[in-house]
């Protein structure tokens, strides 16, 4: 269990200062895969090195499993380390890059080369352990640094967007693979990336980043159903906003006005409901068109667009504003509506987020 | 349309080029042609010899010089790149820190000053410690040699480094390594060719010094340089051609080493 508290990170002494990490506090747990997910520059990347030793921060703990991790240099910090850039050693073979942590720990020569042996087969590189890491492809490069730094068993993985330098297909397949991986060897991955896709299908649980600090918490479907804020909504999928009155508060259900008069029940934020004005946010998908008539928003189609697996609707609402469905394809069928038919859009009760701002 | 600036179609580029390779490259030529003259002048043919190779070889002062700047070029070498090593990691690998800049040009101070200036200056230091210790010795030209070598090890090096990868150093720290073994196992493998660079860079420059070595040696430490020198104020003969050409010699092969290396380790 890792438990981060309060940590900050200020850079620049005299003159202008950034903060890169704003009192960020989260515990995560044992043989979790755990995904801090953010734009570039949220300091999702400063935090993993944070955990690593490479970046001090200002202030704040860091703790693994009750140790002070901030009180160990890098080389005795019990985690291990899958580099963006990879960070092979470009002299040594790949067999001799996957013992390079063992050799470092000192253990015996014949422990060293049974677990590089089993590291090779586990990443399925049994045939390039002889090979200089500048012979092999990216995707086989990428591999070799996560069998280097499962090597050692270490107690938490920190991967560092490993997947941004592959290809698409490769990506996928890493994708799988490195879920694959966290399973057999049940040791906790710290997994940052920019990719919200490659976030919801391999993580147990997201940390949503923005600006140095955690926006949201939560399981992927938790994130994607019901986001916190409107950042977090508008950075993972497609989103529509709505604005709309809060009219009460019943747990977790809130019953609101919408723009059109109509009445719904939605799911409430978290904490800090207050009645009034609110925004909204309501999935494509979770949507449905209908005729106008007794739906709870009406407006004219604007726009048809045919995906492949699916057809977009733009809807210019009465009374300003836009909304956009997604409905899934059947083969050879046609939705049946045109461009400037009146419609009507509506979404079953619990479906939508009260925002927290 | 007007073609961008090609500095190979202006007037005169090739007349200017030409002038330049046949200032650099004729002289040394001609030297190397009047090395096997048969006669004893160094500007009129008088036929093939080795004759002032073997007459340089069997002169016991060549021999005791060339001896003498090959002990010092190599103790010169192997201190200065010392030094060197350890201050491009410092200048390279500690982030930037109060007075980089002053460290940095520090260190590079001899390709800046004058070397008259530097030579004056240790013959009034070495001049009191003789007075003060009596050593005459051998150590005030290596020392000397050692520091005016160190940027010509130091360049290189600094070089090096900052074209590797730092993230290479945080792997090695990461995999448990401790700061000594992340620069035995990780950072020194892929600073040989620098290092190897430097420090034939500063066996080559100890190797040619005059001004330094003239003002700094005592009786009897002639090297090849200044040996040279003090027989040309007297009769020249083509044995300094002789020694000039194995000079050259050397530094050919030393040059095509360090090519080879490093692209072999590339």
């Amino acid at each position: 269990m890792i438990e981060i508290g309060g940590v900050t990170k200020v850079y620049g002494g005299r003159g202008p200062t950034f903060t890169a990490l704003d009192n960020v506090s989260v515990t995560i747990r044992d043989n979790e895969f755990f995904t801090l997910l953010g734009p570039s520059g949220c300091g999702k990347t400063t935090l993993l090195r944070v955990i690593a030793g490479f970046v001090d921060p200002t202030s704040g703990t860091v703790a693994l499993d009750g140790q002070d991790l901030l009180q160990l240099p890098p080389y005795k910090r019990p985690v291990n380390t899958v580099f963006q850039s990879y960070a092979l050693f470009p002299h040594m073979t790949v067999a001799e890059n996957i013992g390079f942590g063992l050799k470092m720990l000192d253990r015996p020569a014949a422990e060293v080369k049974r677990t590089v042996d089993e590291m090779l087969a586990l990443v399925r590189m049994t045939e390039m352990a002889g090979r200089k890491t500048s012979e092999i492809s990216g995707g086989q490069q990428q591999r070799v640094a996560l069998a280097r730094a499962l090597a050692p068993r270490p107690k938490v993985l920190l991967l560092d967007e490993p997947l941004s330098a592959l290809d698409f297909k490769l990506r996928k397949e890493m994708q799988i693979e490195l879920k694959r991986l966290q399973s057999e060897t049940g040791i906790t991955f710290i997994f940052v990336t920019h990719d919200q896709e490659e976030a919801l299908t391999m993580s147990d649980r997201i940390a949503v980043m923005r600006a140095g600090s955690i926006r949201q918490i939560g399981g992927p479907r938790d994130i994607y159903d019901h986001p916190a804020e409107r950042f977090v909504a508008d950075f993972i999928g497609d989103t529509n906003f709505l604005d709309a009155t809060l009219l009460s508060v019943d747990g977790t259900a809130a019953r609101v006005k919408l723009a059109s008069g109509a009445e719904t029940t939605v799911r409430a934020p978290a904490e800090g409901a207050k009645a009034g004005p609110v925004t909204l946010a309501v999935r494509p998908e979770h949507a449905t068109l209908g005729n106008a008539d007794g739906a709870l928003l009406a407006g004219k189609l604007a726009n048809i667009i045919y995906f492949g697996t699916d057809t977009h609707f733009h809807v210019d609402l009465d009374g300003g504003g836009s909304f956009v469905l997604r409905q899934q394809n059947q083969p050879d069928q046609k939705s049946g509506r045109s461009t400037g038919d009146r419609v009507g859009v509506s979404f079953p009760a619990g479906v939508g987020q009260v925002l927290r701002d | 349309m007007a073609k961008p600036f090609d500095i190979r179609r202006q007037t005169g580029f090739n007349a200017i080029a030409m002038a330049c390779f046949v200032l650099l490259y004729l002289p040394i030529i001609l030297l190397v042609i009047y090395s096997f003259n048969a006669g004893s002048s160094i500007a009129i043919w008088e036929g093939f010899s080795w004759r002032w190779y073997v007459s340089a070889w069997q002169n016991d002062q060549v021999q005791s010089a060339t001896v003498r700047s090959l002990v010092l070029a190599s103790c010169a070498a192997i201190f200065s790149t010392a030094c060197a090593v350890p201050a491009a990691l410092a200048t390279t690998r500690q982030g930037s820190f109060k007075g980089h800049t002053f460290v940095f040009a520090l260190i590079n101070q001899p390709l800046m000053v004058p070397e008259i200036v530097t030579a004056v200056a240790l013959l009034i230091v070495f001049a009191a410690v003789k007075v003060a210790t009596g050593y005459t010795g051998f150590g005030y030209l290596i020392l000397a040699h050692t520091a005016f070598c160190l940027p010509f090890a130091y360049m290189p090096i600094r070089a090096r480094l900052q074209g590797m990868n730092l993230s290479l150093e945080q792997a090695g720290a990461d995999l448990y390594g401790t700061p000594w073994r992340v620069f035995r196992h990780v950072t020194l493998p892929q600073l040989w060719p620098g290092i190897l660079a430097g420090a034939m860079l500063a066996f080559v420059t100890s190797l040619d010094d005059v001004v330094i070595t003239e003002f700094v040696k005592s009786a009897g430490q002639d090297t090849l340089p200044t040996y040279m020198l003090g027989q040309m104020r007297r009769v020249v003969t083509p044995e300094v051609n002789a020694i000039s050409s194995a000079l050259l010699a050397i530094s050919v092969v030393m040059v095509m080493a360090f090519f080879f290396l490093s692209k072999t380790r590339k």
